[in-house]
């Protein structure tokens, strides 16, 4: 009897025993040298089991979620696919957060449960065939089980909602099959997951299953976790990354009450960014918040700035506009299909334009923190992490403990957008927990989150089209110029712009002559990831300029985009993927039938759109503003997705209209300047995210159903066309064409 | 062992009756508890709930006030935790996001509306806009969308309008019964 079947060269299927009548189902990655371990040996915790489901006697069914959940629903949508898969009572369903799974593999970590990331939009793909596999071979054991129960053969049962029924109506409990279950042998194969016309809970909507806890205040977020004898940190970092703390007295600090001790950190050399300290600090440590700040305020603290401290992100932004508009040659180029100098010679009509877009901020909801507790062969750290491998890797090289003896907890996160991927406030708390020998419950104030993060660098995007007689669009030339969020990240020179911008964009594959030529911009301001990137730069971009070629030809802008796309078919793109026109089609004349464009010039007010496709996901917004003197109006506001197969459309919804609400609010206020090599903004008041009145007052999100597609992510998938469609609505509105952003200041500027 | 002797004290008709020495402190009722805070007064509310009661639910998003993710209701009405020093809160009843359902678990009709409209993105400024929804609903229980509009909460995650929508069923009555 074989205890576990191969899914694939690395993962299998596994069946344990996890205490008397309980069936307990996973999948455990192996390394690729490794024999499938016997069952029995993984030890008597259903935690040693990844991407699992735990059948209770009782009837109770527990499904782990093994990524972070950030806001964007996968603690529900995961479960849920395995849940279906099992034809279990979601009512008697509960989902716990698996934290990370790392065992030791002689000396090496081993991920318990693969993958583990939330926020970048590759959670459900990634788990879509795991997860089915999971409940399918869960529900085959059940069913057997009842099988011999019944003494009626295994194909003439069926499940419904966490019971098994006999042709004669005979029905059993899951709960009282589970013990028996367990005991069954593994089929050779894994058992074919259902057909999709029998989905019950995939395509159907579900609330968060967290919301009952986040409604009434009792779900604990990484800030909201203490431990008695933690230490409470709070930090000034000194303004410049690359700066020096030139004096200082701690005295009246270290003098108020409660606080205990005062310590400076460096970030260590060598480190990539998002590894260590992200700039030197000074940390007060005290037995309680207030204490610790009152401490903070009396800290007497000189710095030195560094190379950054002559750095201004205008000075930058003319620095690019110089290198677009020059004859250098680019630091990558990133696409050049056909002959686009070739091509600009036979042109009829061209047009150019440039486009600013400035540096942006994470501005996650929860700041920085952590909690960290040190012992001699155990660390244990509870952090707000999108990525809990990476959080593993900076205890592990700090504290130099065994794969196995750091224990990550990943409580569901405050936001993330990138932000936390990083974990240089990890590295701080493990840094002053080292020093002060007790627990540290590390906090940043929202200042800090401002000025000190790993930005989204500014860009200038400089495109030139040339058309032919007939208007066909025959040349397209893209230059633009940005410092990489991958600098100073390990990552070889020839790769850096792939952060910036895609080969595969909109609209590559479709103009015949096509270049993208990408300029380097450097800058000791740190950068990171970034929710969108590099879709939100490139469509705003991008997507104008469409609508200026339209506007340049006195063409309806949805007549250009159809031209542009031209019949429905499919097209190869550069990394296997494909472009079907046709669903991009598709989305746009969803958005554009919904809000009414046929009278598009007739509307008093403006109307905009604009499209995009990320991995194969596609997404259209008409956007409809009024302009009441200098006031901008959002009235209107359609999205339309084309994601594949839905998990769960409720969760879909809320990412669409979130996404496209948190793009408008980027749109239309937020900017991060630098003079000096200082952040200008240092809180939401600076740095305004929209409130209510600025926001539609509603987002009409349509959903294309596509049950012949596996799902895609969709978590940013409606942040890349809301500007430009918003810009562009603006433009009939106004007849002022906003070319940088943000919006609202430019567009004051410009009215 | 002998007796303790009363010391005999001498009685004088002024000091009769000799008040017992206040201890220091702020009184005050949180979520329908007395609790007296003997320590700074200046602390803000916001470390008051969250270090020394362990009230988590109310969060820390910035220090001026600017999410609205730290508002609790004071003598009824919404204000930002952290601009309220204890001194301020003597006699007062507050209310945070743990005290808006019955004692018996059943939820606000606030707290079932964000359920029934999935008003919740990362969830961490949600109780924020719970207190800021019930203040409205009690100042306005049928808000227009401008009276939703002047709601002081910020969200990243984009839930502002599944919040008005929320906002909108209770305002109706078509909150879920459990």
């Amino acid at each position: 009897m074989s205890d576990s079947i191969r899914l694939s060269r690395r993962r299998f299927l596994q069946v344990l025993a996890g205490g008397a009548g309980v069936l307990l189902v996973g999948i455990r990655t192996a390394s690729a040298t490794d024999a499938p371990l016997p069952a029995a040996m993984l030890g008597d915790t259903f935690y040693d089991l990844g991407a699992y489901v735990r059948i209770d006697s009782d009837g109770n069914v527990l499904i782990g979620a093994r990524d972070p959940d950030t806001g964007t629903g996968v603690a529900t949508s995961l479960p849920r696919i395995i849940a279906d898969e099992l034809d279990a009572d979601w009512k008697n369903v509960s989902v716990v957060s698996l934290g990370l799974g790392v065992t030791d593999n002689n000396g090496q970590p081993r991920w318990t449960y693969g993958r583990q990331i939330g926020g970048t939009g590759g959670s459900i793909p990634t788990a879509w065939n795991d997860l089915r596999s999971v409940g399918a071979l869960a529900r085959w054991l059940l069913l057997q089980a009842a099988a011999r129960r019944f003494g009626v053969a295994a194909d003439r049962l069926r499940c419904d909602s966490g019971t098994v029924i006999a042709p004669d109506g005979r029905r059993l409990s899951y709960g009282s099959l589970a013990g028996d279950a367990s005991k069954i042998a593994l089929p050779n194969n894994p058992p074919a997951p259902k057909t999709p016309d029998r989905y019950q809970l995939i395509g159907s909507p579900a609330g968060d299953v967290d919301a009952r806890e986040i409604v009434t205040g009792q779900t604990l977020y990484a800030i909201d976790h203490y431990y008695g004898d933690a230490l409470v940190a709070v930090l000034v970092h000194c303004p410049w990354p690359d700066g020096t703390l030139a004096s200082f007295d701690f005295a009246e600090a270290k003098a108020v009450k409660g606080v205990v001790d005062v310590i400076s950190l460096k970030p260590e050399p060598g480190q990539p960014l998002g590894s260590t300290v992200i700039a030197p600090a000074v940390a007060v440590l005290a037995e309680d918040t207030w204490s610790a700040l009152q401490g903070r305020q009396k800290l007497k603290l000189e710095w030195k700035p560094g190379a950054s401290g002559s750095e201004n992100s205008a000075a930058l932004e003319q620095q690019a506009d110089a290198l677009l508009a020059g004859k250098t040659a680019p630091t990558s180029r990133v696409r050049d299909d056909g002959d686009v100098d070739a091509a600009g010679k036979k042109a009829a009509r061209r047009l150019q334009a440039s486009y600013y877009q400035p540096w942006l901020a994470h501005a996650t909801a929860e700041p920085m923190n952590c909690l960290v507790r040190l012992e001699k062969d155990h660390a244990s750290v509870v952090a707000p992490t999108q990525a809990p491998q990476k959080a593993w890797a900076v205890v592990q090289r700090l504290t130099g403990l065994g794969p196995d003896q750091i224990e990550i907890s990943v409580p569901r996160v405050g936001g993330g957008y990138g932000r936390r991927l990083d974990h240089d406030y990890v590295a701080e708390a493990v840094m002053l927990a080292k020093v002060v020998n007790k627990p540290v419950r590390l906090l940043w104030m929202r200042e800090q989150d401002l000025e000190h993060d790993y930005y989204r660098s500014g860009s200038v995007h400089q495109l030139s089209v040339t058309m032919d007689r007939k208007r066909e669009l025959i040349g397209w030339d893209q230059r633009m110029a940005s410092a990489s969020a991958l600098a100073h990240r390990g990552l070889p020179d020839n790769r850096l712009w792939t952060s910036e911008l895609e080969a595969d964009q909109l609209p590559a594959a479709l103009v015949l002559n096509y270049r993208s030529d990408w300029y380097a911009i450097n800058s000791a301001i740190p950068r990171g990831p970034m929710r969108g990137m590099p879709h939100l730069s490139n469509a705003f971009a991008v997507e104008s300029f469409i609508d200026e070629i339209a506007h340049s030809m006195k063409e309806d802008p949805l007549d250009t985009h159809l031209r542009l796309l031209g019949t429905p078919r499919q097209l190869s793109l550069s990394a296997g993927s494909v472009l079907d026109t046709a669903r991009l089609i598709n989305v746009l004349k969803l958005v554009t039938d919904r809000i009414g464009w046929k009278n598009w010039l007739h509307s008093v007010n403006g109307l905009g759109i604009a499209c995009w496709h990320v991995e194969g996901a596609y997404v259209a917004h008409a956007i409809e503003v009024a302009m009441q003197g200098e006031k901008l109006v959002i009235q209107r506001v359609v999205c339309a997705v084309d994601v594949g197969r839905v998990i769960n459309p409720t969760g879909l919804e809320g990412q669409v209209a979130g996404a496209t609400l948190d793009a408008l609010s980027i749109a239309l206020n937020l900017a991060i300047t630098f003079k000096d090599g200082q952040i200008q903004q240092h809180n939401l008041k600076d740095y305004p995210l929209a409130s209510m009145a600025q926001l539609p007052d509603a987002v009409e999100v349509i959903v294309v159903p596509r049950d012949d597609l596996p799902p895609t992510g969709a978590s940013f998938l409606a942040m890349p066309t809301a500007a430009p469609a918003l810009a562009n609505a603006v433009f009939r509105a106004s007849a002022v064409r906003v070319r940088r952003l943000p919006l609202m200041k430019e567009l004051l500027r410009l009215l | 062992m002998a007796p303790v002797q009363a010391q005999a004290v001498p009685v004088t008709s002024d000091s009769s009756i000799v008040a017992e020495k206040v201890r220091d402190g702020i009184d005050l009722e949180i979520n329908g508890e007395h609790y007296r805070h003997a320590g700074d007064p200046q602390m803000p509310l916001l470390w008051y709930l969250r270090d020394i009661l362990r009230l988590t639910g109310t969060k820390y998003a910035g220090s001026h006030d600017s999410t609205g993710a730290d508002l609790v209701l004071v003598d009824g009405n919404a204000v930002s935790a952290i601009t309220q020093p204890m001194a301020k809160l003597a006699d007062k009843s507050v209310i945070t996001v743990e005290g808006l359902a019955a004692n018996d678990g059943g939820l606000h009709p606030v707290q079932q509306a964000f359920i029934d409209e999935d008003a919740i993105g990362c969830g961490y400024c949600t109780p924020g806009w719970l207190i800021a929804s019930v203040d409205l609903l009690k100042r306005k229980p049928h808000p227009t969308d401008g009276d939703i509009d002047q709601l002081p909460n910020l969200c990243r995650c984009g839930c502002q309008t599944r919040v008005r929508r929320a906002i909108k069923r209770v305002a109706a009555g078509k909150v879920s019964q459990l």
